[in-house]
């Protein structure tokens, strides 16, 4: 019974959190269309996303394209397909691990800067200061996020992309020895633009909802420093697994 | 001018406001006191619609504020100005920023013209020497100050202050209220301002209210709260002015 109530408790809760994020993307896009335009709060906000984010994922991106070089090349020898490598790396970064990777790394680097970031001017009532000076905070603070992770995420998955396809690059053809003629041409074979723009537009995806769940958090962040704390975790958390999800989702339901 | 009736206010199962009636004079430097957690910062949040009432109604300008939209209240918040308790500076921008902020937001000025009113609005509480620094570099009478200037920068009809002068040195305390009575005067404002301070109240203030266990439990003229024989009142003046009676 117990463990009912509790089970029950957290799905009610669970629920109420995705109903509240919704509808505070749903409310920061919305405040896109009315004055006025904050566009330089955007610029800054481009500026911090890709400053705090980008190395970490062309790190991530370069690693991740050698491993899978290492592993795919391990795969496809057991068949004699090893030729095909260039084809296959490229696909797995640009349709997968490019956007979900940068996805979640932006998560940590700067989502999580965000949530603690709103989450401190709603414990020291700044929040409450943009409203008694009749400041919408949720267009002044929110929307230039949204669209700066709208459209930073992009950016970033397409430099993952390149960066990965390069250590992939490197594996196979100068450690593994696969010719650099085969390498190139089954990637161009394989790859269409197709998966390239499905990459792209799960990181759009990626990018709002990732903003959407670290803002909401920090937005609606209670209880002091401590508070704080924990809405950070819980935003962290939230967005990485629900990258994940979220791209198990569309990648079934789409491409 | 502002009229407050019968307003109710409770967090979780915690009552704060328990049906709180006042009526704030045209003009007036209105004081509320009680004891520390009695709601006083709550009831102030009420005037703007930073908080939604339980209950109650509260009437500025021919409108009920509690039942106003958020985008109808925007236009009653350029009117009535509130300095928090703890000044809700914005930490990302420096003193003059922060003052500059509601400047440049709503009044149409111009850069230059802004900074001109940046730095008289500092000078006036004495901050200009200040006024690149960053709130976190501030003590916390400075920070009370720097917020102080920027409330009172979009000349609004009405301020709500909250504690202006506690932890302030009492040269300042003055300093602030002297100012606060200045432009009170050469703008017609209506000010209300909490405080624990009561010398400083019967000094200032024109209209004193108390608030006492989610009510207001006495209000009038300093003359008449000075002869006031409700048992809170009394001793919460005896208290506070026992020291002074004594020499
Ligand atoms: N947002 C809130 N959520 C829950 N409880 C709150 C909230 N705001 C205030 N309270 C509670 O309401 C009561 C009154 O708080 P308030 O800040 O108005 O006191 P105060 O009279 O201003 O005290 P002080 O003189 O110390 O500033 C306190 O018990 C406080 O815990
Ligand atoms: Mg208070």
């Amino acid at each position: 019974m117990r463990l009912f109530q509790f089970l029950g408790s957290g799905f009610i809760s669970f629920l109420q959190d995705v109903g509240g994020i919704f509808l505070f993307f749903w409310k920061a896009l919305i405040f896109t269309f009315t004055p006025p335009f904050r566009f330089r709060l955007f610029l800054k906000q481009v500026e911090f996303i890709g400053v705090r984010s980008w190395l970490v994922v062309a790190l991530t991106a370069l690693f991740s394209g050698m491993v899978t070089a290492y592993q795919v090349h391990h795969a496809l020898v057991k068949f004699g397909g090893q030729s095909v490598l260039g084809g296959v790396v490229a696909l797995t970064l640009t349709r997968e691990l490019g956007p979900v990777l940068s996805a979640i790394m932006v998560v940590a680097r700067a989502g999580s800067a965000m949530t603690a970031e709103l989450g401190s001017m709603r414990i020291t009532e700044q929040i409450d200061a943009l409203k008694i000076m009749a400041v919408n905070p949720i267009q002044y603070l929110v929307t230039p996020r949204l669209w700066a992770g709208m459209l930073v995420v992009p950016l970033l998955t397409a430099m993952a992309d390149l960066i990965g396809i390069a250590g992939g690059y490197v594996i196979g053809v100068l450690v593994l020895g696969i010719d650099h003629g085969i390498f190139m041409a089954k990637m161009k074979d394989m790859v269409e633009l197709v998966d390239i723009m499905s990459g792209i537009c799960k990181s759009i995806f990626f990018g709002a909802f990732l903003v959407s769940v670290c803002c909401y958090k920090g937005y609606y962040a209670r209880g002091g420093a401590e508070g704080i704390g924990r809405a950070t975790t819980e935003a962290v958390v939230i967005s990485s697994v629900g990258i994940l999800i979220f791209d198990y989702i569309m990648t079934t339901l789409f491409f | 001018m502002i009229k407050i009736k019968n307003l109710h206010k409770s967090f979780n199962s915690h009552k704060v406001l328990r049906g709180v009636n006042l009526e704030i004079p045209q003009g007036s430097m209105t004081f509320i006191m009680g004891g520390s957690g009695t709601g006083k910062s709550v009831l102030l949040k009420h005037i703007v619609g930073l908080i939604r009432p339980d209950e109650g109604e509260i009437w500025f300008e021919g409108q009920d504020i509690t039942k106003l939209s958020e985008r109808e209240l925007q236009k009653v918040r350029k009117k009535i100005g509130l300095l928090f308790q703890e000044g809700a500076l914005f930490d990302s921008m420096t003193v003059a920023e922060n003052v500059a902020f509601p400047l440049k937001e709503h009044s149409g000025l111009s850069e230059k013209e802004i900074m001109h009113k940046v730095e008289e609005l500092l000078s006036a509480v004495e901050l200009l020497p200040a006024k690149d620094k960053y709130p976190s570099e501030l003590s916390g009478g400075m920070k009370k100050r720097a917020s102080l200037a920027r409330t009172l920068a979009l000349n609004p009809q009405v301020v709500l202050f909250d504690e202006p002068t506690t932890g302030l040195d009492p040269i300042l305390q003055n300093t602030i209220m002297d100012l606060i009575r200045r432009v009170k005067e050469q703008f017609g404002l209506t000010c209300v301002i909490v405080s624990h301070d009561v010398p400083l109240a019967l000094r200032y203030g024109t209209y004193l209210a108390f608030l006492h266990e989610g009510v207001i439990v006495e209000s009038g003229t300093p003359k008449e709260i000075l002869s006031s024989s409700h048992p809170y009142v009394t001793k919460f003046l005896e208290s506070a002015l026992m020291d002074i009676k004594k020499e």
